[in-house]
């Protein structure tokens, strides 16, 4: 989707979209709100990282079976988190683009994907490096494991789409499509160590009953949370304010093609 | 800091992590200066949004 035909969308799709939304339909006022927001944000990301590391390497004791290989907890849970967490928003992204043609919606969605594969990736090499020690195994195809990685491919899928499809319009549409197929995967994630027996464990933070964890490996691990959900916060804003950036240079090279081709 | 007889595990995964996050960060800061470069290459040639031609304050 051109700028140009993003904000027609805007004035078309607006009716019927909240308050909030509808004023950030407009890219030049969402980049005028992001701008001031981003070094707050990157430097709260910065120092929940160091206080969850300090908390996660330093203070967190070691687990009595699982001994020290429990501090890659605090690694991989919040990647596992945030790698579904992603799939969702760009879930909801894409009923932005293809319910209410919202103009930032395939951009939310778009800049979101690398990320998103970048957590999966952390989640399943954390997983693997940690499953070595204690299962004896890098990897086994039950179908936590399976599911997710299932995911990681989904997002290259979805990466490879916006990169094969040259007209942002139609590539946001099958990419919205694409991401909404996807999302079938996040229930069998999330249950699918209570559907079928497998080697991964079973939810043991947030369960019926309340965390099986111990409070001094659990705080550090909350705060771990927090600091990789600022950190996907950050960059994802950082990177819609990229994509948006890269469709003013697409515009403005076309205007200048266009130009070029009348004289 | 002990981290007993698995540490190269321990290491590897936190390594791991802070390759794949500095990769990101990188990225996303590297895009920027191309974006932003390519609008001031593009603004000196005089090719401007119609938005910017009619109020050239806007951000």
């Amino acid at each position: 989707m051109t700028e140009g035909s993003g904000l027609h969308h805007a004035i078309a799709g607006t009716k019927k979209l909240p308050m909030a939304l509808s004023d950030l339909a407009n890219p030049s006022r969402f980049l005028a709100i992001v701008e001031p927001v981003l070094p707050w944000l990157a430097g709260a990301t910065a120092l929940a990282l160091a206080l969850g590391l300090n908390q996660a390497l330093l203070v967190a004791p070691d687990d009595y079976q699982q001994g020290a290989t429990v501090k890659i907890m605090s690694l991989h849970v919040p990647s596992a988190w945030l790698s579904m967490f992603c799939w969702g928003l760009m879930s909801v992204a894409a009923l932005g683009t293809l319910v209410w043609r919202h103009p930032l919606a395939d951009v939310a969605g778009k800049a979101a994907a690398p990320i998103g594969a970048a957590f999966t990736f952390i989640c399943l090499v954390t997983g693997s490096l940690w499953g070595r020690p204690m299962w004896g195994t890098y990897w086994v195809w039950d179908a936590r494991l399976t599911s997710v990685l299932i995911l990681f491919l989904m997002y290259l899928g979805v990466i490879a789409l916006w990169r094969t499809v040259e007209d942002p319009s139609r590539a946001a549409r099958a990419a919205a499509i694409l991401t909404l197929v996807g999302a079938i995967n996040l229930p069998i994630i999330k249950f699918s160590v209570d559907w079928w027996n497998t080697l991964h464990q079973p939810a043991s933070v947030l369960r019926l009953g309340g965390p099986t964890i111990h409070p001094s490996i659990l705080t550090p691990l909350f705060i771990m949370a927090i600091a990789f959900t600022l950190l996907f916060v950050t960059l994802h804003l950082a990177a819609m304010r990229n994509e948006i950036l890269r469709r003013r240079v697409r515009t403005l090279r076309l205007m200048q093609a266009q130009t070029a081709a009348e004289n | 800091m002990n981290l007993g007889p698995h540490a190269g595990f321990i290491l590897a995964a936190y390594a791991a992590a802070a390759v794949v996050v500095g990769a990101l960060i990188a990225w996303v800061v590297l895009d920027f200066r191309a974006q932003t470069r390519a609008l001031a290459e593009l603004e000196a040639r005089g090719v401007t949004r119609r938005s910017e031609r009619a109020n050239p304050n806007s951000p």
